[in-house]
């Protein structure tokens, strides 16, 4: 048991670089985006429903619009406590109030680490308004 | 330290009741409560109030009117319009909704002595929207279907996985596959903005205009048509489309596969 120097040396060069990631990213978290609302969502006030639902949801509801407009025939989608109707549509609907995709979607969704595939076909109308 | 069987189920009684009181389980019931107050919110999912509906949507195509190519081409451009339907050089990655094929061809069999008229015309040709659909069946994610309500058969391009099965299923050629990314070649001034593209690897065709069927609109080419193209309700004895056939003979194409297309030929 002469080599106890020699070990210990290695456990500590070992442990250093195993937790490098851990101390060299300390401190650096990139803050939690929050999305830009345009003026005229800000106009509107309230989307489709209520902005925790749309917050923490928006991907079911989506998913639920594609389904019932693509299978079911039917492209209206009524809030009942608002009275408000909607053309359930992420180009003409979505897009119309939230015309900032990179300051809406694309902020939280790079944060995220998600890649929707929704822009592969549908039409990013933000674009070409600039 | 030694534990003996009696303390060792002391404690698990005594974390049993912790977890029970709501320690442990808060974040469970929390998502529950949230997810109630999102039920509160009542919604309906409806058709539009100007929607066009019928049991069966169905084409009559009047060739009698056809007397050149020309009489065809605001139709095609229409819906490759409307549809941003990608126009490329190479006829292997050919996307068609609508085209001309030629009435052999259209309608196979054997045609010694075709009538002169016949032989030359362009026949407008596009999916049947077959009462039977064998695309349907073929497919194995359920990504096209006869939708039952109106008898449409279409596409839903996100649960397309483009196996191309569809296609050979199909004994009208009506289906188109994107080998190519179609944004490669549409320019992006002249997409619709108002319609989504497709995406490589994805099979595309004629929908018969469910989009403005949904809005109160006829299909972009029979509004293009000049009259050529009647559509309407099949099931419907009352219909434009039947008034054609009760007084006119027209044929389907291939009828004798027994797919029954939605698509008639007065000739």
């Amino acid at each position: 048991m002469n080599d106890k120097n020699m070990i210990i040396t290695g456990l500590v060069v070992f442990i250093l670089i195993f937790t490098f990631p851990f101390w060299y990213n300390m401190g650096k978290a990139a803050p939690v985006p929050e999305p830009k609302l345009t003026e005229k969502a800000k106009a509107a006030g309230t989307c489709v429903r209520s902005a925790e639902y749309m917050r923490a949801e928006h991907m079911q509801l989506l998913d639920v619009w594609r389904d019932t407009v693509v299978r079911d025939a039917k492209r209206v989608y009524v809030n009942e406590n608002t009275g408000k109707s909607y053309n359930m549509s992420l180009s003409n609907t979505c897009i119309d109030c939230h015309s900032n995709k990179e300051d809406f979607c694309d902020k939280c969704h790079s944060y995220a680490s998600v890649d929707p595939y929704c822009w592969d076909c549908h039409i990013d109308k933000s674009k070409e308004e600039k | 330290m030694k534990k003996s069987r009696r303390t060792f189920l002391k404690i698990a009684g005594v974390s049993a009741i912790g977890l029970g009181t709501g320690v442990g389980v808060k974040p469970v019931l929390n998502a529950f409560a949230s997810s109630e107050e999102h039920g509160q919110t009542k919604v309906e999912l409806i058709k539009g109030k100007d929607a066009l509906t019928a049991k069966r949507w169905g084409m009559v195509i009047d060739t009698r009117k056809i007397h050149s190519l020309e009489d065809l081409e605001p139709v095609f451009e229409v819906c490759n319009k409307l549809h941003n339907i990608p126009h490329h050089d190479n006829k292997n990655h050919e996307i068609k909704w609508i085209w001309e094929e030629k009435f052999e061809h259209a309608f196979p069999g054997e045609y010694k002595y075709l009538n002169d008229r016949i032989k030359h015309l362009p026949f407008p040709v596009l999916c049947n929207h077959c009462e039977d659909p064998p695309c349907c069946r073929a497919c194995p994610t359920k990504a096209t279907f006869k939708r039952e309500s109106d008898g449409i058969v279409l596409m839903d391009f996100h649960r397309c996985i483009g196996c191309r099965f569809c296609m050979a299923a199909c004994p009208f050629g009506a289906r188109s596959f994107n080998f190519v990314d179609p944004h490669t070649v549409l320019e992006e001034s002249d997409i619709n903005k108002d319609f989504p593209t497709r995406m490589k690897g994805v099979v595309e065709k004629c929908n018969f205009c469910a989009e403005r069927l949904a809005v109160g609109k006829m299909p972009a080419c029979v509004e293009a048509s000049n009259g050529i193209i009647a559509f309407g309700d099949l099931e419907d004895p009352e219909s434009e489309v039947r008034k054609l056939l009760k007084s006119n003979y027209a044929i389907q194409r291939k009828s004798g596969l027994g797919t029954e297309p939605s698509v008639y030929y007065i000739v």
